[in-house]
Parts: C-alpha cells; structure tokens; sequence
C-alpha cells in the first residue's frame, strides 16, 4: 500500500463524505427549528439535481442550478406549510412516519415526472476524465467543486445563524419556541424558513454532485440513512461537526474497501450508525445534554 | 314433440357459424420489473411490448388472433412474480407468459409455469433458466458463459494474463462473475483482483484504486446499472489506462453518454441492434433491427437498448408459436421448439427440445465505443485503448 | 375468555370458512393464492401492531426478521451437505433425523436440513438476534429508536443482497415443501391450494388469540402502562427494559414464523422481502389500522396485501402504501378503525354496565 494508494483511498472517502455531510446538515437544521428529522431530505438532493438536467436542456447551466435550487426550496416551503404546520404538538412518532410518508410520495411523483432513467449534470469544469494530478493522485475537477460548495454553505451557515438576526431569531426558536414567540420572533415563520433552507442546501448539493455520479428517482433514500449517520456522529443540529462527521464516515467507508468485500460497504455505514446510537447517542462531537430527545416538536 | 320452424334452425346455425369465422382472443400475459432495481431492464421492455402488441391488433392481431396483454409490474421482487405468475396462469389462464426481467423472478416461477403446461419466455439471463430444459421455458438473452467466452479470448488474444474483475451485486452481476472466474481458470487468465459492489453504487473510486494497486493489465466489469459508466469515470479519472472491457450489460448508448470520454475505446460484447446502420444490407438481422429501432426511438424519443430487444424477441418467439400451432398451447408449444432461423435482435434463433435458448457465441458482436459511438471492433486496429490523459 | 372477545374471534373463525367456501363455489379458487401469501404477511403486522401500538416502540426495520426467517429455513432446505457428509456435526445431525436426502434437478445427490428442525432453527437465531439488537437499542427513544430499527433492517437486506451462500440478488429459489403433519404440506401446489389456505389462517388466528390473552395479561398491562407513561410504569416497579425486550422478541418471532412459511410456500424467497419498503409498508398498516387495534391491522393489512399481491395498484405500488400511510397520520393519526370506536359502539348496544375505559 504506497501512500499515493491511501491518498486516493482517502480522496474518494471525502468525496463520498462531503455528499453525506450535506444530508446531514439539512437534517441539523429542520431539527433544530422544530425538533422533527424529516426523512425526506434526501429527496430534496434529487429534486434539485434532477431538475437542474431539466432545465439545463434550455437554459445554461448556471442558471439552470439556480433556478433548481429556487425551485425546491419552494418545494420545501410548500411541503412545511401542507404538511407540517397545522400539525398540534404531533408526537415524534407521528412526525416520523409523516417524514416517511413524504418521502415515498416525493419518490413516486419524481417517478412519475421523470421516469425511471439516470440523469446527470455536464461536468461544471472539464469533463469525465479529467483529473488534476498530483504525483499518483487523481482528483477529479468536479470533487473540488462539492468540496468548495461544501466549504461554502458551512461557512455561510455558521455566519447566518452566529451573526445574523434572522438567524439569531432560528437559534432563539430552537432553544424555547414559547420564549421566543413572547420576545415578538414569529416562530412559524421560522420553521418555514428552517425547511426552506434545508431544502435549498439539499438541492444545491445534488447539482453540483450529479456529474460525478448520477440523479436517480429513487437516489433519495440511500443518502437520507448516510446523512442520519453523519448527523448523529457529528452531534445533530451542529452544521461544522457534521462536516467533520461526514469526512469521518466517508473515509472510514473507503477504507473499508480494502479489507471487506465492496458490497458490504453499507452494512459497515450502519454498524457505525448502531454503535454510536447505543454507546454515545450525542454523537463525537456533541454533548449529552443535547442528546436528550424531546417527545413532542 | 315440438317441432320447431325451419327458418329459426337455419338462423340459428347461421348465428353459430358467424363467430366462428372471427378468430378468438388469445390472453399473453407478461411479468416485467417496470419499477424498482431492475427497473432499467422492464422499462424499455414494457414500452416495446405495449408497441408491438399495438402494432399487431391494428392488423388484426398475430395470425388473426387479437392480442390482449396482461402486463403487470413486479418491481423485480420474486414474491411479486410468483402471485402474478399464480393468477395470470391460474385465473386469467394466459396463453403464456412472457418475461419477467430478471433471472431471480424467472428462476421462482419456472415451476409454476410447467405445472401449470403454459408456456413461460422469459427475458432474463441465467442459464439456469434453460438448463435442465423445462417443456415450457424458453429464454431470449444471450448466454452469460457465451458473452465471458468471448471477452476472454480477446483478452488472452491481447495478452494480458493478470486481470481484474469488478461486478455488481446484482443477479447478472453474479451470474457473470461466475462465468467469468470459470472461463478465465480454463484459460490460464488470473484474476488478481475480483470486487463486488452495490449496484446503488455513486463512486467507486476506491474499487478503482483497488485495482491499480493490484496491477491489473486489463478489467472487466459486469453489471448492467448507470454503475457501469461511473466505474469507467473512476477509472480513467485516478490513472488506470489499461484496457477495460464491458459485459452485454453495457448495451445502451446512455451509458456512453453518461461516462463521456471515459467511455473510449471500452471494448464489449453484445447483440447487433446497437450497430444496425453500419450491418450490411445483406445481412439476415439487417431489416428486423432497422425497423425495432426507428419505431422504438420515434415513438418513445429515447434510444434502443439491447434490453429491450430481449423482449422484442421474446414476441417474435410468441407470435412464430402461435402462427405455426394456433391457439393450441401444446401445438405451439412444439411448434417454438422446432423453429429454426428466427432472426430476432439477439441474434440468429434454432431452437430444438435441447435448446431453448437457441443462440450461440456468434450471436454476439464485439462492439467499441469510438466518438461516443457504438461500432463494431475492428481487429487489428490500433491497440490504443485508452484515451489520452488530459493534463 | 370474555365474551367480547370470544365473538370477534368466532365471527373470524366463520369468515374464514366462509371465504373459502364462496371462491370455491364461484369458481375462484385461486384467490385463495394471494388470500394465503396474505395471511402469512399478517403475522409480523400482528408482532408488529403488539410492539408499536400497545408497547409503544417504534421499529421501522422489522421485515429484517422476516427475512431471517425465510432465508435461514430456506438456506437450511436448500444447501447440500452432501460434500460435507463425512464431517462429524452431519453425521450427528443425520442420525438425529434432521436430515432429508434426496435428488436435484440434474438428478445428483442432495442432502439438506428437513423442514421442521429448520424452521425451529430459524426462530432461535430469530429470538438471538432479536435479543442482541433490541437489549441495547430499545434504551433509545424517539427517532433515535426508529432510525436504529431502519438500519438493522437495511443491514439484513445489504447482507443478504450481498452474500453469494444466500444467493445473492437472485435469492433463494426451489425451497421444498414444509412437512408439517403428515399428509398436510405448506407448497405452493395448486392441487394444495385449500389447505394450505386453512395452514396460513389457522396460524393467524392462533396469533390472535395468543396476542389477545397476552394484551389482558400482566405483562400485556405492564406494558400498556410502559406505552402510557414510562417513567411512571418505572416508578411503581415495572421493569421497563425487561417488558420491552420481551415484546421486541415476541414480535420478532411472529414475523420470522410468517417468513418461515411464506418461504416455503412460494418455494423460495428474495431481498425484496427485507427491503426498507417492505418494514415502511407494516409500519403503514398498523397505523391505518389503529396502532393498537389487532382486528384493525389484520383487515386493512389483508385487503391491501391481498391487493398488491394481485397487482391491483399496478407500478404505484409503493405509493399506494405512502399516501394511505401520509393521509392517515395527518389526518386521524389514530387510525381508520379506531379501538375506542369500536368500543364505544359495543358499549351503546351493550347491556352490561358501563366499564370504564382502559
């Protein structure tokens, strides 16, 4: 094993991990305004990349990912205000199977809209073989676009809800939505913007993700149980540990490639998933405090 | 005794002989994965169904016999064959049945086909499904030992003798894989690096890394997933310039598009649909292939693949059967096994009580990809196989 | 037994007669068929409905034991010994008259497991794995229970997908008759259609009355109280963790014994039977049904089983199952037939005094 082998090895597991990071991030953020994990994020990351390849047929490209964005975060907004809004104090149990319901629904009208064929994105730079190279190490143009995406969001995140006001009334909400509805924060509407955003970092994860691999009506799924993954190991609702969750299971699961069979590589996503839910539920990077769950949003 | 009117006995004979001039309808069912993981191979094999079945009752049907299709969508799950199979034999009492998708359904309803004496054409793979023969069963796809056969000798001819191998866990993934370890040990050929991964696989560059680091001379991957053009990214992308060969699995112009220029020089074997235009006039598969895909891409905007080819076979089959037999089950039963010549889009089909798959190596074509193209390989061409690296 | 429960279980008894006796006079016989493969999918809904509804813990992975089930007895069926026949453990096994020699397809020697030690072994492993699973997460609440249970799920089908022993994405297939008495197989035989339409609701309605007399039972009480308040059940002595794991393995067990016999009804089974959609598809009918309403789960379960088995909600399969699952939680998240409706019912044409609501 030479070091420009691990480094690929390690090159591929970011990649992999930035994509799950992003599904986690989302989860963190509808969490923390409403205390529900909606299971349909993952559907937001195909929505996105799959109507970007719509759109990208008459309009260049640019344009086409942010008119997609824009798109689901509609989307987003009009799923919180039919679906959850009116809901009164619904128990977690109700919110999870409510979460599941959509995201099956969102599958099947993607079926339904698209069909059940692939898609993908044209590369944002170059194209399928090109790879910048250092020494042994190929790294593809398009993986440093998802991590400077990445990167990016992080970065506006942590600035929108640490300096911000719109982003201070969220965090407000999140810690104690009665105490932040008596200082005037219009807490409903926070919860609306909490799936908006969600939503819209989802579908802008999906696009700049689509060429490298490929936008399916059922691609949802698979990301959502990743994303949880990376969520809980980051600590959940914390957008820079779920970063670091995210590099952290990526990695883990292309190096796991090396002892096991590929196939097996999920099984080893989850295990992880199941030994850190059973010994340390706030995750390596949260607290335990946080990891005390609310029965009711 | 009451002896009734001459006239009302003449009407009456005339109104038996009337239908009776009519043809009766004759119930096809078909069991096909529309939806779900297999959804790739049912999809376009419904659409053509549903086309040719058109096609045939607006002319009156097949040999007079209007057609009625009974399609039903398994999702690829073997329960679900196994109830349909159970109803459209038992309830709607089909003629036969045609498909499933995959080789795990058909696999699961065999049995219930030749208890319950229909016949049973299916579109999948496995050689299992014809080997022991059963009365009824009959399969169109291409044996799998046959595609490994050929992707084999070209390597050996090549000579590359370290190879990897890389497929999907998917039933023709391990189908292939099987035949592929089994043909390589007759043929000296080391695999010295043998992966299988999800067929939900998005990256697969560590597999990639996997195989450079194992030094392979050459590769072959075997599933039929969109994996099939990310592994070719992958490839190419980390350095991996050996020569990379594609199952049959490959036979979709999509998944050219979708692996740009990685696609290059990919060699594999598969049915002549995917080169109609460049065949020769003469040759016998010519006229049949021209017409499935100027229809097929017309009606449905969207390229021919080779999957949906094995359904179209599937009902040349079907319709030969019912034209040499009638509508007799058993007739046209042994009608299909002594047919000889079928030109389908697999290939060239001979059937006999042995053999109810009918095809053999030359069915198959070694394709390339030049120009985001698919064309037939030319031996002795440039050994230039992979693209040239883009700095 | 009460009277109040001993009418809905005879009125149950007759339909089911009933129903069999109509397809077969209406010459419908092969509904039977999906009828069957019905009422084998009703066992883990039934575990199910215990754990969900009356325990109150949420398992979004549970057709992971019902695919256990089915692969370890139609593993233990179908792999040939017969190279291994030499070794001692067969030889032991074989003198126990847990073996069945017989001849393939290619007409070589087979030498397998016989059908009733496999089913025994598949509901052990069943209770094993239930219990190592459930002992840790069962401690877990909320969505970080049901997550838990998602991916114990999806790391039985990612294992059995990926495992060429199990056959791998093919699954198993020529899984052969369970012997169960002799002269009454579980196969899928047409000529067998009748009884093993009475072997699958026989086992049904076993289940509901074994369910029915737990739910009355202490344990059922205790863990009523668990579902109701957990702390207060804690607090007057229950042993939360125990009562939990006790259901989480009995409702494992119910659904490994309908994997079990549907396996060896179909004559094989696949990893769609371990998919994510089929635990989210029992999930949804318990919920419609109820959540803790045993007669509400087994009706909707059956009709809208029977339904997909017949290929009635044609590809929009998996939507049909979303939807009814979206509705029914936005709407009456206590389910179409409610438990308490049906009491009240009762009560307003009832003569005897009024009890109080449990």
């Amino acid at each position: 094993m030479t070091f420009a082998l691990l480094l690929q090895y390690l090159v591929a597991g970011v990649t992999y991990g930035a994509i799950y990071a992003i599904v986690a991030i989302g989860f963190g953020i509808v969490y923390n305004a409403t205390g529900i994990i909606n299971f349909a994020q993952g559907e937001f990351v195909m929505l996105g990349g799959m109507l970007a390849v719509s759109l990208q047929a008459f309009l260049p490209l640019p344009v086409a990912v942010l008119f997609a964005v824009l798109i689901t975060m509609g989307v987003g907004a009009l799923v919180e205000i039919l679906f959850i809004r009116w809901l009164d104090r619904p128990t977690v149990l109700r919110m999870i199977v409510i979460t599941i319901g959509l995201s099956i629904g969102m599958r099947e009208l993607a079926l339904l809209v698209w069909g059940e064929g692939v898609r993908s994105l044209p590369y944002f730079t170059g194209d399928a073989v090109s790879a910048l190279s250092v020494g042994d190490v190929h790294v593809s143009p398009q993986v440093l676009w998802v991590l400077g995406t990445v990167g990016v969001i992080v970065a506006f995140l942590v600035l929108f809800f640490g300096k911000t006001r719109l982003g201070r009334q969220m965090r407000a909400c999140a810690a104690n939505r009665d105490a932040a509805r008596l200082c005037g924060i219009d807490a409903k509407g926070m919860v609306t913007l909490s799936f908006v955003l969600a939503a819209g970092i989802g579908a802008l994860a999906g696009c700049v993700v689509s060429p490298i691999t490929y936008v399916q009506y059922d691609s949802g799924t698979n990301l959502a149980i990743k994303g949880f993954t990376v969520a809980v190991l980051g600590g959940l609702g914390n957008s820079a540990a779920a970063l670091g969750g995210g590099i952290i299971l990526g990695v883990i699961e292309s190096l796991s490639i090396i002892v096991l069979p590929a196939a097996y590589k999920d099984v080893v996503a989850i295990a992880l998933l199941l030994a850190i839910l059973v010994f340390r539920p706030a995750g390596v990077f949260g607290n335990a405090a946080t990891a005390r769950l609310k029965e009711h949003a | 005794m009451n002896r009734l009117p001459k006239w009302i006995v003449l009407l009456g004979a005339l109104g038996l002989a009337g239908p009776a001039a009519a043809k009766e309808t004759i119930k096809v069912g078909a069991i096909l994965s529309v939806t779900g993981p297999a959804a790739n191979l049912g999809g376009p094999e419904a659409r053509t169904l549903q086309m040719l079945v058109d096609e045939a009752n607006k002319k009156g049907g097949i040999a007079g016999y209007p057609i009625e299709l009974l399609l039903k969508d398994s999702g690829g799950s073997p329960e679900k064959a196994i109830s349909f199979a159970k109803k459209l034999i038992e309830e709607d009492k089909v003629f036969a049945i045609l498909g499933p998708s995959t080789s795990g359904e058909t696999l699961k309803i065999k049995g219930i086909a030749e208890e319950g004496k229909t016949l049973l054409i299916s579109c999948a793979a496995a050689e299992a499904i014809v080997k022991p023969v059963g009365k009824y069963v009959f399969k169109t796809p291409q044996n799998d030992s046959h595609a490994a056969r050929k992707i084999l000798e070209h390597i050996k001819k090549a000579g590359a003798t370290k190879i990897g191998l890389v497929s999907s866990n998917t039933g023709f993934g391990k189908a292939g894989k099987e035949q592929v370890e089994k043909v390589a040990k007759e043929l000296g050929i080391e695999i010295v690096a043998n992966e299988v991964y999800e067929k939900e696989a998005t990256d697969l560059t560590a597999v990639a890394t996997k195989l450079k680091a194992a030094g392979v001379q050459a590769f072959i991957n075997w599933s039929i997933e969109p994996a099939q053009a990310i592994v070719l990214k992958n490839a190419r992308q980390i350095g991996l310039d050996v020569p990379i060969y594609q199952s049959h699995g490959f036979g979709n112009i999509q998944y050219v598009k979708a692996a740009g220029p990685a696609a290059e020089g990919v060699i594999f074997p598969a049915g002549r649909l995917l080169v109609a235009e460049s065949l020769p006039a003469s040759h016998p598969q010519k006229a049949v292939l021209m017409k499935y895909k100027k229809d097929y891409e017309a009606k449905f905007k969207e390229d021919v693949s080779t999957f949906g080819g094995h359904v179209f076979d599937a009902y040349l089959m079907l319709a030969k059967a019912i034209e040499k037999g009638g509508a007799d089950r058993e007739k046209a039963r042994e009608a299909l096994e002594g047919v000889q010549g079928l030109v389908g889009t697999a290939g060239v089909f001979n059937f006999s009580a042995q053999d109810h798959n009918g095809l053999q190596m030359d069915a198959f074509e070694m394709l390339t990809v030049k120009q985001g193209q698919f064309v037939v390989l030319q031996e002795g061409a440039a050994k230039k196989d992979a693209p040239a690296k883009k700095k | 037994m009460s009277r109040s429960r001993a009418l809905p279980l005879a009125v149950f008894t007759a339909l089911i007669v009933l129903v069999q006796l109509a397809t077969g006079l209406a010459d419908k016989g092969q509904y039977l068929t999906q009828l069957t493969m019905a009422a084998y999918y009703a066992l883990p809904i039934l575990g199910l409905t215990l754990l969900m509804g009356y325990a109150g813990q949420i398992s979004i992975g549970h057709a992971g034991f019902f695919a256990i089930g089915g692969y370890v007895s139609g593993f233990l069926t179908t792999f040939n010994l017969t190279e291994l026949s030499s070794r001692w453990w067969v030889r032991a096994a074989a003198r126990l008259h847990l073996l069945a020699a017989g001849q393939d397809a290619f007409a070589s020697q087979t030498l397998v497991v016989r059908a009733w030690p496999a089913c025994i072994a598949a509901l052990l492993i069943t209770i094993v794995v239930a219990y190592l699973i459930g002992k840790p997460v069962l401690r877990l609440k909320g969505h970080f229970l049901a997550m838990a249970t998602l991916g114990f799920g999806t790391i039985v089908y990612r294992l059995v997908l990926g495992t060429s022993a199990l056959g791998a994405a093919d699954g198993i297939s020529d899984v052969p008759a369970f012997h169960l008495l002799p002269g009454l197989d579980v196969s899928g035989k047409s000529a067998l259609r009748i009884s093993n339409y009475y072997v699958a609701w026989g086992l049904v309605l076993v289940t509901v009355i074994l369910l029915g007399n737990l739910i009355h039972s202490r344990i059922g009480r205790a863990m009523r109280a668990i579902h109701g308040a957990e702390e207060a059940a804690t607090a007057s002595g229950i042993d939360t963790q125990d009562t939990k794991l006790k259901m989480f393995v009995l409702s494992a067990v119910l659904a490994a014994l309908g994997g079990v016999f549907l396996t060896h009804y179909n004559g094989g089974i696949g990893p769609s039977e371990a998919s994510i959609m089929k635990s989210v598809r029992m999930v949804a009918i318990v919920a419609i049904g109820g959540m803790a309403n045993l007669w509400g789960a087994l009706i909707m379960g059956v009709a809208l089983n029977f339904l997909s088995m017949r290929g009635s909600f044609g590809s929009y399969d998996d939507a049909v199952f979303g939807v009814i699952l979206l509705l029914i939680m936005l709407l009456s998240p206590q389910g179409l037939l409610r438990a308490d409706l049906a009491r009240r019912l009762v009560r307003m044409v009832s003569r005897r005094p009024k009890e109080p609501v449990t």
